[in-house]
């Protein structure tokens, strides 16, 4: 019973992985079937994973390893970092389930899409669970495998090159992470998770760890939309709703990010990090990534093409956490990595539900959509508003430990990017807001909430989007958690 | 005496290797092939002769096993190539650009 | 419990002489149901010495055997290590899938010759394990005739201008390939006085004759593989021959002059160890990933793809020369069976294509997966492992790889497989891109009748096999050691 338990975190990623083939295995047209696996999988996951959330927080070991190469292991592990990323996607892969079930109702190829949307679940969670950057890697690529049939779903021409730039970037990020870890094992002998790094000292010379740090910075920067690789990223939101919202929330750019913590904190450390110089390699494109990618969002009319990069910005904020180091960053980047997914997640369904029920896609036609649609546009309002970092939300807690973190290792130039930052978000959003609640609607226009399959979703998200900000102090919050994990590196 | 024989294998391989690139029909690149082998099969006969003594047996059963593959693969080229010829009613490949179909 | 050595003996000589004596017994007997039958029977049954020989090598190590004791010279020896007995099974497990898909796909094709067809197979059968039994250079000689001989007529199946054009292209390249060889023995045997290859000497193969020699064994066995650049008859015989065909053509008959090469490379010569010559060969091999990758990237025809992916994954058996080393032994290794399973799905998923489609373009996968399901899910998926993506056997095999360049701090073959992998994703995916397009006007689906349950079960199952060798790689690491000509160095700790 104790190994059934120890090996938690892989039953965590089967419970996706067998519902993925299941959905594969019954075919286009078993709907109810389908709903029904699609569903238990997702609340068993929830509850699979509260369990491993609270044996965490007791301190219990989970772990599952098998020999997949000689020397070379496959391991599956829970610590209070994969708890983070976890409990978030099954949070929100429970709610995207529910809102794509709803946003798919009579399209075609349901029976492709939820399989590899389950998928693709089960490879986040093998990224969030993995113990090592070997195991971290097969799932990192898996992910990458997954959300292209999601990106492509619509077999247009665009989804069709949105997909293969897609493909370009990520298999190509792919490629140089691999040889990097090659490298790592063969140089260092090891590829474990442990937290204050991985590499024994002496093991290799500065120039090769130098070398081995940037290959590994630069594949996970790909799917982190690290300026200047970001391009397939607001490309690719030409796939359906659901798989924007998943995929700039929880999936691909989350793995990035993700893999951006291992790598600086359980891999090199962050004292061997700044050993190499390379904590300001971080911080640095983060920061450019912060203010390039508002300033792209600032200028897009498309809803959904600035959201998407909003997204690029937002998600480098962990990014800068992690490069700036110290305690206080720490928690700041950390806590976004949740925060922007609650936010963005809310973002991304009130978009589809604009588009769906009154077809708004831009910008400029979101006159009067306050009053068209006012419990998903209040939604919109609540993450847009976190984003911009109005106290007390989300992205305000985000934003004020990542000043006080530069203050605190004296690094004042995150203090202006955050500045400007929070004047770009404020720039791109808030006209937004002032079309919908301000501006009259156009004469012709409908009246009308989007289905409640459709609408509750992002109710819900909006309401952890809030309750992230305004119960930050409360226990189980996510800065509560996320305080809880700094100890660890501490 | 053996210098003669190996500079005849040695000019019958050339030849039957330039007829090989060279020559375009079908045929004579069959038959150019036919005397690269029998150059190789030449010289395979003169390692088995020994100045004294008795021959060495195993390269002459290596000629006679060479022999043996060189017309079964000829026979059959022979029987694709009527075939080709019936077929396309031309008697050389046409050298077209490496690509698509 | 018997001695090794005799258990080997006896599992070598069935694995030759059953299918051979089968190929008889399908010629003479009249019958499909006969042929059929029969082939399946052989296939499953010769699992048995496979099995056993199997357990003789992990007992004893590499084992040979001389043919009624009649030693070298004039005797013919046969042997087996690690890498031909990996030949061997992936022979036979092809040869199973093959044979059952056959069988199915014979149903619908009334006209086509079964009995030559499946006689000729079995030929190449037991010609392909005798090549990878044979110790000897004259013997290796004998046995790639018979591959050639047999392999050439199964492209001559498909009937019509092109694909006589196509096999009287592949016999040119065979031939002039088989005469290269030859005369590279004869130049051994007139320096040496020795063929076999565990008594070919290093030291005696160091002279101008032994250089010439290797130079045109290498010409020789590089046309017979379609190594780049002498490769221009494979895309042409493998792409226009029937399904079942090209997908032996492709996965063992185009391995086995590669098989070869390695073979003398690592073996006799292995004291050629010049820096230039053997990054030279890899650079070759990696010039035949990127141009096979280019070309495979532009055609319009799935079998194209398929065919032109073969002549750049046959690249990667050259980067063995200068990396030399266990992990790297293992790497080409994993590459060739990976390959195989995986080369063989995508024939026969395109064989079902041309079934139901009516030809391979890839415009005709357009909404594919309303009719091809499981046939595309087996090009997927075996498409996925040959890109070398986790969790398969491609990718166990490039990790082996690209951790062996960086062992012998020669990182520039590791970049160089990382970019043969991302172009292999590259036409890979763009079949798959072919598949997820919606088709323009609601075409008519295609005819499901044509495709038999077995015809789509075997591609899935070998693509599931390419992807499950990806999670064997620690239990099968010590069976491709055995024998191997490098020591184990531990491995990385």
């Amino acid at each position: 019973m104790t190994g059934v338990y120890a090996a938690l975190p892989l039953w965590v990623v089967m419970t996706s992985l067998v519902a993925a083939l299941a959905i594969f295995a019954l075919g286009e047209s078993r709907r109810h079937a389908r709903v029904a696996v699609n569903l238990a999988a997702a609340v068993l996951k929830v509850v699979l994973v509260a369990i491993l959330l609270v044996g965490v927080y007791l301190g219990h070991d989970f772990g599952f390893r098998v020999t997949l190469l000689p020397g070379i292991d496959f391991v599956l592990h829970a610590d209070s970092l994969t708890i983070l990323l976890s409990t978030l996607s099954a949070l929100l892969w429970l709610v995207t389930t529910i809102y794509a079930i709803g946003y798919l109702e009579g399209s075609p190829h349901r029976c492709r899409f939820f399989g590899f949307f389950s998928l693709c679940v089960a490879a986040t969670m093998g990224v969030a669970a993995a113990g090592n950057l070997f195991t971290f890697f097969l799932f990192y690529e898996l992910l990458t495998l997954a959300t292209w049939p999601l990106v492509v779903h619509r077999g247009s021409a665009e989804a069709l090159r949105a997909g293969a730039l897609y493909l370009r970037y990520t298999l190509g990020g792919g490629a140089v992470l691999l040889i990097g870890i090659v490298a790592l094992h063969t140089f260092t002998g090891t590829t474990a998770f442990r937290a204050g790094g991985s590499i024994p000292p002496e093991s290799a010379s500065i120039a090769v760890l130098t070398i081995v740090f940037l290959l590994l910075f630069v594949g996970m920067a790909v799917k982190a939309a690290v300026v200047p690789l970001h391009a397939w990223l607001p490309q690719a939101m030409v796939a359906p709703a659901p798989v924007s919202a998943l995929l700039h929330a929880v999936a691909v750019v989350k793995a990035g990010a993700f893999g951006i913590v291992r790598l600086v904190q359980d891999v090199f450390g962050h004292d061997l990090t700044a050993h190499l110089g390379m904590d300001h390699v971080v911080a640095v494109t983060a920061g450019i990534t912060i203010v390039y990618g508002s300033m792209r969002a600032l200028a897009a009319d498309d809803l959904k093409q600035r959201l998407a990069w909003s997204t690029v910005s937002q998600v480098s904020y962990i990014g800068l956490g992690i490069g700036i180091g110290g305690p206080l960053a720490l928690i700041g980047g950390l806590v976004h990595l949740v925060h922007q997914g609650l936010m963005k997640i809310t973002l991304f369904f009130c978009a589809g539900n604009l588009a769906e029920t009154h077809g708004i896609k831009k910008v400029s036609q979101m006159d009067g959509a306050g009053r068209r649609m006012p419990w998903t546009m209040t939604a919109f309002s609540l993450g847009a508003l976190g984003m911009i970092g109005l106290p007390p939300l989300a992205g305000f807690i985000t934003k004020w430990y990542l000043g006080t973190g530069g203050i605190e290792t004296g690094q004042y130039w995150v203090v202006g990017v955050l500045i400007a930052s929070t004047l770009l978000n404020a720039a791109y959003f808030l006209p937004i807001l002032a079309r919908a609640w301000i501006n009259e609607a156009p004469a012709d226009a409908t009246v009308g909430e989007a289905p409640a399959m459709l609408l509750w979703p992002a109710i819900i998200t909006a309401l952890f989007a809030g309750g992230a900000g305004f119960l930050a102090g409360m226990p189980w919050s996510p800065l509560y958690w996320v305080e809880f994990i700094a100890e660890l590196y501490l | 005496m053996n210098l003669v024989y190996a500079l005849t294998a040695g000019l019958l391989f050339a030849i039957g290797l330039y007829g090989l690139l060279a020559r375009s029909e079908l045929i004579h690149r069959l038959l150019a092939a036919n005397v690269m082998s029998s150059a190789v099969f030449l010289y395979l006969i003169l390692i088995a002769t020994a100045p004294a003594g008795d021959p060495d047996p195993v390269p002459q059963a290596m000629v006679l096993t060479g022999i043996v593959i060189a017309v079964s693969l000829t026979a059959f080229a022979l029987a694709l190539l009527r075939y080709f010829q019936a077929l396309n009613a031309r008697r050389a490949l046409e050298d077209e650009a490496d690509g698509d179909d | 419990m018997t001695e090794p050595a005799v258990l080997f003996a006896w599992c070598a000589t069935l694995l030759i002489f059953v299918p051979l004596l089968a190929a008889l017994a399908v010629y003479l007997v009249p019958g499909r149901r006969f042929g059929g039958a029969l082939c399946l029977l052989v296939a499953l049954g010769l699992f048995v010495p496979l099995v056993l020989a199997s357990h003789a090598l992990a007992d004893a190590g590499a084992l040979h055997f001389a043919f009624g004791g009649h030693t070298a010279p004039l005797g013919i020896e046969l042997f087996a290590d690690g890498l031909a007995l990996a030949m061997l099974w992936l022979t036979n497990v092809l040869l199973l899938a093959v044979h059952c898909y056959t069988n199915s796909w014979l149903r619908q094709a009334p006209a086509f010759r079964a009995t030559e067809f499946r006689a000729l197979v079995l030929l190449l059968w037991s010609g392909l394990n005798g090549l990878f039994l044979s110790a000897d250079l004259f013997n290796l000689y004998v046995m790639l005739e018979i591959v050639t001989l047999t392999a050439v007529p199964l492209v001559v199946f498909s009937r019509g201008p092109v694909a006589l054009a196509a096999a009287m292209r592949y016999l040119l390249f065979a031939l002039a390939g088989s005469i290269f060889y030859l005369l590279g023995v004869a130049l051994i045997y007139a320096e040496t006085g020795l063929l076999a290859l565990r008594t070919l000497s290093p030291e005696a193969l160091m002279g101008p004759a032994a250089v010439t020699a290797l130079a045109v064994m290498t010409a020789g066995l590089a046309m017979k593989a379609a190594l780049f650049p002498v490769h221009a008859w494979l895309p042409k015989a493998h792409a226009v021959a029937p399904s079942p065909a090209s997908a032996l053509l492709s996965a063992l008959v185009a391995k086995a002059g590669a098989y070869l090469l390695v073979r003398l490379w690592l073996g006799p010569f292995a004291t050629i160890d010049s820096a230039i010559l053997l990054q030279g060969l890899a650079a070759v091999g990696v010039a035949g990933i990127l141009y096979g990758s280019l070309q495979a990237l532009r055609q319009s025809r799935l079998k194209g793809v398929v065919a032109y992916s073969t002549v750049a994954q046959l690249g990667y058996f050259l980067l063995l020369l200068p990396l030399a080393s266990l992990v790297a032994w293992q790497g080409v290794i994993y590459h060739a069976l990976t390959h195989g399973l995986a080369k063989t799905a995508m024939f026969l998923a395109a064989g079902n294509l041309i079934r139901q489609a009516g030809s391979d373009q890839l415009d005709r996968l357009a909404g594919a997966d309303r009719f091809l399901g499981g046939s595309l899910m087996a090009i997927a998926l075996a498409g996925v492992s040959l890109a070398g993506l986790p969790p398969t056997g491609g990718f166990i095999g490039k990790w082996w790889l690209v951790a062996a360049s960086l062992e012998a701090g020669q990182w520039w073959w590791a970049l160089s497989i990382g970019a043969g992998g991302l172009l292999a994703a590259g036409y890979v995916f763009r079949v798959l891109r072919h598949a997820m397009q919606e088709p323009s006007e609601p075409t008519p689906v295609p005819d499901h009748e044509r495709v038999t349950p077995t015809m789509i079960w075997v591609p899935v199952a070998l693509a599931l096999a390419s992807i499950g060798l990806g999670f064997t790689g620690d239990l099968l690491a010590p069976w491709l050691a055995i024998g191997a000509p490098f020591a184990d160095t531990g491995g990385t700790p």
